[in-house]
């Protein structure tokens, strides 16, 4: 690999980068009082579409971010995980709301809960809040993004040129 | 109709299965025997204009010991809620009869108190868990309930020792 190529592929991660930070498609995944606020931003009045993300998808094949939006019970927990491995790479989960991060008001006593949704799938961004404003959902969803611009596209571990162990 | 008529009715209908007044609070409540709920129930909604039952749902007395079911009939033309209670022996054997033919509405009521409490309701169209994952092992509400460690292979409580599960998959 000579010392131009850097140059190619460096340029190719910000092309990458820019289109995949810019068109993220959320899963529809509302469990408990967060989804309302999540509804709440993806609505007219705070309107996720200015950020390219407002393709709230129905499947998880077409989705690429997960917002786990309320309380996971152990009963969904491996409904959770299922959904997460069907969503095609690359993917990314944004953890919301304190039930979802570590078992919120239920985190003593809620023997069906999960004390974490970081529990069953790696999570990106926790948003803390009960539930938390439509504000903090898109500060979540733009730190998210200005992680995604920084990842290696092409050759880093999820990248399409990564060489073959 | 107030509460002390019906009480005085249902006492002359059913002397057997009415075993007395309770005084909780805010309102009185009425003891009925197991054997003679459905009858009372059915006496209610046939005689006395009681058209919707609100609640059926569970108590749990470890100092008793008993388990308690307790039905929420309700009248709109008498502008009244009754709470009928009935003890039943603190066992895995609990049972009474379903109501879900006299009232619709007891039939999801029943299954939870079943989910809960462990209270087997006989002739129940659909009796099996409705909260809970089916494989649950034991009732949440009772007082001796105790959280599991673990559940498929996840670790329940906030704070835990890192151990090998005793049974199911890692996630």
């Amino acid at each position: 690999m000579g010392p131009g190529d850097n140059v190619v592929l460096t340029t190719m991660d910000d092309v990458l980068n820019w289109g995949r930070s810019n068109s993220l498609w959320p899963l529809t995944f509302g469990l408990a009082c967060c989804a309302i606020e999540m509804m709440a931003t993806g609505a007219a009045d705070y309107d996720l579409e200015r950020f390219g993300c407002g393709v709230f998808r129905a499947t998880p094949r077409q989705a690429d971010l997960m917002i786990v939006a309320g309380t996971v019970t152990l009963k969904m927990a491996s409904r959770i995980r299922m959904l997460y491995e069907q969503m095609p790479d690359p993917k990314w989960v944004i953890s919301m709301g304190s039930c979802s991060n570590k078992g919120g008001p239920y985190w003593q006593e809620g023997y069906h809960v999960l004390k974490g949704v970081d529990r069953v799938v790696p999570v990106d961004i926790y948003v803390p809040g009960c539930p938390p404003r439509p504000e903090t959902l898109i500060e979540a969803i733009m730190m998210l993004q200005k992680k995604i611009k920084v990842q290696e596209a092409a050759l880093g571990p999820l990248g399409f040129m990564r060489k073959q162990a | 109709m107030t509460f002390e008529d019906i009480f005085l009715k249902l006492s002359q209908k059913f002397p057997q299965a009415i075993l007395g007044k309770e005084e909780t609070k805010p309102d009185a409540s009425i003891k009925v025997s197991p054997e003679g709920i459905r009858a009372v129930i059915q006496f209610l909604r046939d005689e006395l204009q009681f058209e919707t039952l609100h609640l059926v749902s569970g108590v749990d007395y470890p100092a008793l010991p008993a388990l308690c079911v307790v039905y929420h009939p309700g009248s709109y033309t008498h502008k009244i809620v009754l709470s009928l209670k009935v003890y039943l022996p603190r066992t895995d054997e609990a049972k009474v009869q379903s109501v879900c033919d006299l009232f619709k509405a007891a039939n999801w009521h029943e299954r939870e108190t079943f989910d809960m409490y462990g209270i087997q309701f006989v002739n129940h169209p659909d009796h099996r868990r409705i909260l809970c994952p089916e494989d649950w092992q034991g009732f949440p509400l009772r007082k001796d309930y105790v959280t599991p460690d673990y559940y498929n292979g996840m670790p329940v409580p906030l704070f835990f020792e890192e151990s090998t599960p005793s049974e199911g998959g890692t996630h």
